[in-house]
């Protein structure tokens, strides 16, 4: 299974034309306590780029950006009544939605988990 | 049983926990209900309200108590910095009474602008006293808190730009902005382009000459800024904006430092909005009423709100609504009347000389707390500042202490805290603004406070994390509140 | 008068202390071609002489005349203890409760407001005010756009005017397709604006009593609305809701209203608030603030602002609203009237509004050549249809000291014999008497 990051510390897990979606553990740190996540429409399609949702937490709200172009098929409503899975499992339990994706090619804009890391020591 | 200080003091009781007291009906008027209701059966309520019944006794008891767990200016100093917590004048509370009674829509009868005369007098003189301190050629006192006056004051630029055919995308604001201003300019549909400050306070001109563009509908500043900075560029950044057709709006939270001194029409503003509440002392009332006036040039003043208050060559005042430029309603009826006719009283009680006097009093006091806390908290902008300035508890971080927790240690000791975390440019942000109601002796009491905190975030850090310690509440739990938003009694 | 805290030596101390020989030093900060080298401001006055020149002014208007005027302000009772509490300086003198472990008292109150609106309306939740109720019906269809993401917004005429005219400029600036429903009667038809609701509509806007006084049955076009995806707007009157149905029962997603029949002095139109309470799915949609009950570090029940992730200060850019202050004292006045009144007193009090405008209906029966306009039912207002226009009519009323109505052709064209009078529980039987009387002597003199 392969997985990329964003900039602005997303990350997506390939499988097949699937992907599943969330933030870093970097960004949920820096988020803090989170409060509410804003989930997306499934059946909502969306562009490379495009603010998929909004984290909230006490003192911020953060847009979550679309890694790459597709359509949500599937969203994490465990997060509406734990929205601090977030916190705790930002990268497993805390997934935010399931995309069927649309331009598979587009993974070569994003960052692998080395370069990710390495992009991390430069914050 | 050991006895010791406040063990009795009881958690409070909301009004619907408290069992029924007293008399049941009869309180306003007497019940009495032999005339039958003519309103169909299917439209009326089934039960009445749930609402709690008690003795007019526990009622006022239960706001008398409730009322004492607050800070308030009357008790307490509130350094905040932008808010201007300058002390209320009593005699404040009397004007309006005289108004009570009047109902707004008496100015639309015929025969009844007449009787109104008197209100619409002091809407149209208040509308002049704004005007010759702000330097502006219209104004509307209808905008009811400020970010009402700056969405107002959008909303005209906006018909500006429409009337001239111009396209107009964006509206640029200082990175130190107030966050109504960029919410104000992204409710009227501009995007915000934000301008970074320099280590001297100021907005960066060159950053700004850069990201000016025929596309700029507006830059939005304050003056002195959130740093309490006076921008010394501002002449030419108004010509800059001007040359774009970009106009130039003034954000009034900071007019205590300036007023009488320096009026923004004079110095390159299109657009200004004051704070009553702040500047012209009425009373914040835990968060309102207030009133947020905005004043204007010449060549924006067929944008204004109506109805206008016009006055004829009798000294006669009526209400104009067919003013085919303007942005329309902003309000109901008047705005807030009741507390305009305060900002209005408190300006015919200072009059020249007070104003003076409480620009100089506000900006002295200011640099004094400045001086004398700048040895034991850091400083960002070492200049001489006007009527705020930002301390940073960077200096306290590296022990672990917040500026949060020198807010929370403020209150143990009597004190509102400043302004914390704003603005955003600034880590760990203190802005104090001391106003120029205070007497010496606060303002040392408040340097001795901070003086012992400072020395409480080397030696006793403990104490300060836990603090407040002295308030029948401690820190509340804000996740917890956002999670599970219980927003009303169940 | 000067309320400034220094003394000439304190000053001299002070300037002292930074290094400064004079105050004047303080402004070297401002470059001296800024400076406004033409102050023109009268001189201080006194407290004595303040007060004086606003008697002087208020003169002008002295009220001594019996006020039978409403369409979204009232002249109700207000008990002397709202007054007595609503002047304590904890209250008055306090800031904006961000601080919470010292405005307890003010976030407690909130709280007690917010859960008082909800159960007035019928709904799950509620802001804690906003500015008026013309704002709050502004912010309601805005809110409304953000919850279905549509751009229509469809309106009943019966809405108060004055209310439609904000509405207007603040939809203006997000290229909102507002239509307006247009008056025939004094109910709406329901046929016809069923027939206008598709699924471009993001909500309909309804008053009820609407702005002719009547009261009727909107349930169906919640019905149609939900099954298209629309969200129903209902602006209320507060003090109609002691007696009639709430919104929140008759399927409305958000409701909207003016508080100030709640204990607030009419004050010739403001200071008083809006309130806006809706579903709980939509909370997190609310413009403004809103307190939450949390606890502390050892478990203790306390109150705090809540959901401000939403609001301007943290948003910036994206925030609900721009909206910063609520108008917190006068929704304090509306909570310590509510609590004064209790269940039966409000009870009472509305019912006396609504048989006082039934009797006065009763006594037009007497006056040839009037009539009440409305077929449907109505709570404390209605609209008579006299012989002539109103306005020829009011003068005279006035002098009477009668202020006897609105006149309708100001608001819809076509209505110039029309008035719209109001009666509330302050008016005596002798009072209505005397204006059916007057009306008569006035019309037929």
């Amino acid at each position: 299974m392969e997985i990329y990051f964003t900039r602005d510390h997303e990350w997506i897990k390939l499988e097949g034309n699937t992907g599943i979606v969330g933030i870093t553990a970097y960004a949920a740190h820096q988020l803090g306590d989170i409060t509410y996540v804003e989930l997306p429409k499934e059946g909502k399609e969306f562009k490379k780029g495009d603010v998929l949702c909004t984290i909230e937490s006490v003192k911020a709200a953060s847009d979550v950006f679309t890694p790459m172009s597709g359509k949500v098929i599937e969203v994490n409503n465990s997060l509406i009544s734990s929205p601090q899975i977030v916190n705790e499992k930002p990268e497993s339990d805390g997934w935010i939605a399931k995309m069927e994706l649309s331009d598979l090619s587009e993974k070569n804009s994003l960052m692998d988990q080395k370069a990710y890391d390495e992009f991390l020591k430069t914050l | 049983m050991e006895i010791k200080r406040g063990m009795y003091i009881k958690q409070s009781s909301l009004i619907f926990e408290l069992p029924e007291s007293g008399e049941i009906g009869g309180k306003i008027v007497k019940a009495d209900s032999k005339e039958k209701i003519s309103i169909k059966e299917n439209l009326l309520r089934s039960k009445p309200v749930n609402l709690p019944e008690l003795s007019e006794l526990d009622v006022i008891r239960h706001y008398t108590n409730l009322s004492k767990l607050n800070f308030s200016v009357d008790s307490n100093f509130y350094p905040l910095g932008s808010c201007t917590m300058k002390y209320n004048p009593k005699v404040l509370e009397k004007c309006p009474e005289e108004f009570s009674e009047l109902h707004p829509m008496i100015a639309c009868l015929p025969g009844g602008e007449s009787i109104a005369q008197g209100a619409l007098g002091i809407i149209y003189e208040t509308e002049q006293l704004i005007s010759e301190i702000t330097g502006m050629d219209g104004v509307t006192t209808f905008p009811m808190a400020g970010a009402h006056g700056e969405l107002t004051g959008i909303f005209i630029i906006s018909a500006y730009h429409a009337s001239k055919g111009n396209k107009k995308k964006n509206v640029i604001v200082p990175d130190s902005s107030h966050g109504t201003n960029p919410a104000s300019a992204a409710t009227a549909g501009y995007e915000v382009i934000t301008i970074p400050s320099l280590s001297n306070g100021e907005m960066d001109l060159e950053a700004f000459k850069k990201a000016i563009s025929e596309e700029t509908a507006a830059v939005m500043m304050t003056c002195p800024n959130t740093l309490g900075i006076f921008e010394t560029k501002i002449k030419e950044i108004s010509n800059i904006a001007h040359s774009v057709d970009a106009l130039m709006y003034y954000d009034g939270a900071n007019l205590n430092a300036i007023m009488g001194r320096v009026r923004p029409g004079d110095i390159g503003f299109d657009v200004v909005h004051v704070n009553v509440h702040k500047t012209f002392g009425t009373p914040h009332g835990g968060g309102g009423p207030g009133a947020g006036p905005v004043g204007v040039k010449k060549k924006l003043v067929p944008f204004l709100p109506v109805p206008r208050i016009v006055k004829d060559k009798d000294g006669k005042y009526s209400l104009l609504d067919d003013v085919p430029q303007s942005i329309g309603r902003i309000c109901g009826f008047f705005g807030n009347f009741g507390v305009v006719v305060k900002a209005f009283a408190y300006m015919l009680l200072l009059g020249k000389d007070g104003i003076l006097k409480a620009s100089e009093q506000a900006v002295l006091s200011a640099n004094y707390l400045k001086e004398k806390l700048k040895a034991y908290y850091d400083l960002p902008c070492d200049r001489p500042c006007m009527h705020e300035f930002v301390l940073s508890a960077e200096r306290q971080l590296k022990n672990g202490i917040h500026a949060i927790d020198i807010a929370k240690a403020l209150i143990d000791r009597g004190f509102h805290p400043p302004t914390v975390y704003f603005p955003l440019i600034v880590k760990e942000a203190i802005m104090i603004e001391p106003t120029e109601t205070e007497s010496k002796k606060t303002l040392d009491e408040f340097i001795r406070a901070m003086v012992e905190i400072a020395e409480l975030s080397e030696k006793d850090t403990e104490i300060l994390k836990r603090s407040p310690l002295l308030t029948p509440i401690g820190r509340l739990d804000e996740a917890k509140a956002a999670r599970e938003a219980r927003v009303s009694f169940e | 008068m000067n309320y400034t805290g220094l003394t000439e030596k304190d000053r001299e101390e002070m300037l002292k202390a930074i290094g400064l020989s004079s105050m004047d030093g303080l402004f070297n900060v401002i470059p001296e071609s800024l400076k406004s080298n033409s102050f023109k401001f009268p001189e201080g006055l006194t407290e004595w002489e303040v007060l004086q020149r606003i008697k002087l002014l208020a003169g002008k208007n002295k009220v001594e005349r019996m006020c039978f005027l409403g369409g979204g302000m009232y002249d109700h009772i207000i008990p002397a203890a709202v007054d007595f509490l609503a002047s304590r300086s904890e209250f008055v003198t306090s800031y904006t409760p961000y601080q919470p472990e010292c405005s307890q008292g003010t976030l407690q109150s909130l709280f007690e407001f917010q859960t008082m609106m909800c159960r007035l309306t019928g709904m799950e939740v509620s802001n804690a005010s906003m500015y008026d109720g013309a704002t709050a019906l502004a912010e309601s269809a805005l809110m409304a756009i953000r919850i279905t993401d549509r751009k229509k917004i469809i309106v009943d005429e019966g809405v108060n005017p004055l209310y439609r005219g904000v509405l207007k400029t603040y939809l203006k600036s997000h290229s909102i397709n507002l239509e307006e429903i247009p008056v025939e009667a004094d109910v709406p038809d329901m046929e016809f604006i069923i027939s206008r609701i598709d699924n471009e509509t993001g909500a309909f806007i309804i008053q009820i009593p609407n702005f002719f006084g009547s009261v009727f049955d909107y349930y169906r076009i919640a019905e149609v609305l939900h099954k298209n995806g629309a969200l129903l707007i209902v602006v209320s009157y507060p003090m109609a809701l002691g007696l009639i149905k709430p919104p929140g029962e008759m399927g409305a997603d958000i409701v909207v209203g003016d508080g100030q029949s709640l204990g607030i002095p009419m004050q010739f139109g403001g200071p008083s608030f809006g309130f806006i309470t809706t579903r709980r799915e939509y909370m997190r949609n609310l413009p403004g603030r809103i307190v939450g009950e949390t606890v502390d570090t050892e478990g203790r029940r306390g109150f705090v602002l809540t959901l401000q992730a939403r609001e301007q200060h943290i948003r910036r850019q994206k925030a609900t609203s721009n909206i910063c202050s609520n108008q917190n004292l006068c929704a304090l006045r509306a909570l310590f009237y509510l609590s004064l009144a209790g269940s039966s007193g409000f009870g009472e009090v509305a019912l006396r509004n609504h048989q006082n405008a039934e009797y006065l209906k009763s006594k037009f029966e007497g006056v040839m050549g009037v009539s009440v306009w409305n077929r449907s039912d109505t709570f404390n207002e209605f609209v008579i249809e006299l012989p002539l226009d109103a306005i020829k009519v009011i003068p005279g009323m006035i002098e009477n000291k009668v202020l006897p109505g609105i006149p309708l052709g100001c608001f819809y064209k076509g209505f110039e014999k029309r008035m719209l009078v109001t009666v509330t529980e302050k008016r005596t039987r002798a009072e209505i008497d005397y204006y059916a009387a007057i009306l008569e002597a006035v019309l037929w003199k």
